[in-house]
């Protein structure tokens, strides 16, 4: 693999005259070829006041010098010079070199392995959950408090950010969610269609896509698609304005980042979440329609008849009533997890990929949340 | 370093080889043109330091040299073979024969700084983990950090040390040829001092050649032996500090004459 063609590398200990060691190296010693003899050499121990003999070397680098400085040291040689035989233009300069530099052997780093390493690491998991969880709560309770102090002075807000807000993740994420809620009322329809067949009640086909679509496909799919693709991207933003110390700057210069960066797409959020929901409701029933007509011969007219006729409005508010929560959460948990970003890129990852999953993790909760409280006041 | 180009430092400069030759570089960026027609020669072994007003296009030289932006066009070698028509074994062989070290360090930071000096080392080479944890805490010494850094991440590290960091890195595989881009800016003078001695000790002791860019004058005085100013998009001046000094060209005049440019000449 070398750059170059190399000579073989090789070396050889003898015993001279006087009683000292001759370590005679020949052939290249670049970090190229010295992989060979790494081991070999090992098991070299040197007597003290060892001569290193370069008649035989050809190229030698930081590398090789290294491995002839660890060899010449075996034998306990501290000395700051070597003495050398024959010559090299830069053998001799290089080991010093290297020799002053004095890295001492390498320490065998403690990792601690099996099971005391799984509990450990079982422990820290809970640990960081619970702070996790806490530190979401903190970030909602600040961010709550400083929406409202800028609600109440309306003409602080900066109304340039939000708009851009509102385009990229609301009227940006218009047609994904259209798509993906149209194909849910569809199944939803064909599910119904085939199922009440059974008791000869097709008809309530309507009722299944229409109040199934309202009350909960609407709003959590909405909240879903939000979570995953609004969140990723709010995180890696902050998080990559806090890798490169912008965040920094904003604080020294008496911008609150809670005040410039989370508000802003909180508020975007907070309009954008129940409007999007509209349309996924209204596309998710014009699927439900569509399946309908083509597996029951529900004419669409028929189908807005009975929609309007049994399904009370009462349904539509239970749906979009949950927007503004989901809203919240979205918009916290990734600007929260921007701002945790550390200085490395693993963190960064990291955070984007926690945020994604906290978001739709805490959707899907608050929904069922809700569920529970419509059930018990009877909504 | 390399045992014949070690005994070339003896032979007149003439008949040294060029690491480098630059033809007729041309760059452009939109309406902006960076170079126009430049050429320029890097003697192998030598330490050459490139300045230039900002926005010059230094660092965009460096930057065709080793392949990271295409020229509109150019006839650029690196070792004497033109970097544009190199097979992809011999464009792989001719970067494993230099080290880059980049203005703001671009150590991986997830990776320690012995796992950052070990990277080129594992994609190249096929030597034990054992024996490549001891050549980067070596290296990492060489480079004038403790051996304790070799253990931290860049992120826990000043700029000062990441820079040494960052040379180690770029050192790992002994390269022949060395790019230091603006290596002691943002480092305080005594660092900056210490900076230059190494690179000056390690470009003797292995027989680098080093390209380096910089705004530092001291630098340029302690480190190098001929020095290139580009403006203009071309090179205005080229050669050792006291011919380039002597150019009457304002710009040249005002660097070497201004304040700090009296200053670092003592």
């Amino acid at each position: 693999m070398a750059p170059e063609p190399t000579s073989p590398t090789s070396f050889d200990v003898a015993r001279s005259d006087d009683g000292r060691d001759v370590f005679s190296v020949s052939g290249d010693w670049t970090i190229w070829t010295i992989g060979t003899i790494d081991s070999r050499l090992r098991s070299v121990t040197l007597g003290e006041g060892a001569v290193l003999d370069v008649r035989g070397l050809r190229r030698i680098d930081t590398s090789g010098a290294y491995l002839i400085d660890r060899t010449m040291r075996s034998g306990g040689d501290v000395r700051p010079d070597i003495t050398v035989l024959g010559a090299h233009p830069s053998a001799e300069r290089l080991v010093e070199e290297v020799r002053r530099a004095n890295p001492p052997a390498a320490p065998e780093s403690a990792v601690r392995t099996g099971w005391v390493a799984l509990l450990e690491r079982a422990g820290r998991g809970a640990v960081d959950v619970w702070s996790e969880f806490i530190g979401i709560l903190a970030f909602i309770g600040e961010a709550v408090a400083v929406l409202f102090g800028r609600l109440t002075n309306p003409r602080r807000l900066r109304w340039t950010s939000i708009v851009s807000h509102i385009e990229e993740i609301g009227l940006d994420a218009l047609p994904i969610v259209c798509f993906l809620s149209f194909f849910i009322g569809l199944v939803v329809a064909f599910i119904g269609a085939n199922l009440l067949a059974m008791f000869n009640a097709s008809v309530f086909t309507v009722e299944l896509v229409g109040i199934g679509m309202l009350r909960e496909f609407g709003a959590v799919i909405t909240g879903i698609i939000l979570a995953g693709r609004t969140d990723s991207a709010f995180t890696a933003q902050i998080g990559a304005m806090k890798m490169r110390q912008e965040i920094d700057a904003m604080r020294v210069m008496g911008l609150e980042p809670m005040d410039a960066l989370v508000a802003p797409r909180l508020i975007a959020l907070l309009i954008v979440t129940p409007l999007l929901t509209f349309a996924a409701m209204m596309s998710g029933v014009g699927g439900g329609m569509i399946a309908a007509w083509a597996a029951m011969d529900i004419s669409p007219r028929m189908f807005v008849e009975r929609f309007q006729e049994t399904i009370p409005a009462q349904h539509f508010w239970t749906g979009i009533v949950k927007t503004p929560v989901f809203a919240l959460v979205i918009a916290i948990v990734g600007c929260r997890n921007g701002l945790l970003v550390d200085s490395d890129v693993t963190s960064l990852g990291r955070r984007t990929t926690s945020s994604v999953v906290q978001a739709i993790f805490m959707v899907i909760t608050i929904d069922a949340l809700f569920a529970v409280l419509y059930y018990l006041i009877d909504v | 370093m390399s045992f014949d180009a070690a005994l070339d430092q003896d032979a007149e400069p003439a008949a040294r080889e060029f690491a480098i030759r630059v033809r007729r570089l041309t760059n452009r960026f939109g309406p902006k043109t960076v170079h126009e027609d430049l050429d320029i020669d890097i003697r192998a072994g030598e330490t050459i330091g490139v300045i230039g007003p900002s926005g010059c296009g230094k660092s965009v030289l460096l930057q065709s040299i080793v392949g990271l932006i295409q020229p509109v066009s150019a006839e650029i070698e690196v070792f004497g073979q033109r970097i544009d028509r190199m097979s992809r074994a011999e464009r792989d062989a001719t970067r494993r024969r230099w080290g880059v070290m980049f203005q703001d360090g671009a150590l991986f930071s997830n990776l320690s700084i012995r796992e950052n000096v070990m990277a080129p080392m594992r994609e190249h080479l096929n030597l034990s983990v054992r024996l490549m944890r001891e050549l980067a805490e070596m290296k990492v010494q060489l480079a004038g950090l403790e051996v304790e850094a070799a253990f931290k991440r860049p992120a826990e590290l000043s700029g000062g040390m990441r820079k040494r960091a960052a040379l180690a890195r770029a050192m790992a595989l002994d390269p022949e040829l060395l790019f230091l881009d603006e290596p002691t800016a943002g480092l305080d003078p005594i660092s900056a001092a210490r900076f230059d001695e190494l690179i000056r000790s390690l470009s003797e002791t292995l027989g680098l050649t080093v390209f380096l860019v910089t705004h530092d004058l001291d630098t340029l005085i302690a480190t190098c032996d001929r020095i290139a100013v580009l403006n203009g998009g071309k090179v205005l001046a080229i050669g050792e500090l006291a011919e380039v000094r002597a150019n009457p060209h304002p710009w040249i005049q005002e660097y070497f004459s201004g304040p700090r440019g009296r200053a670092a000449m003592g």
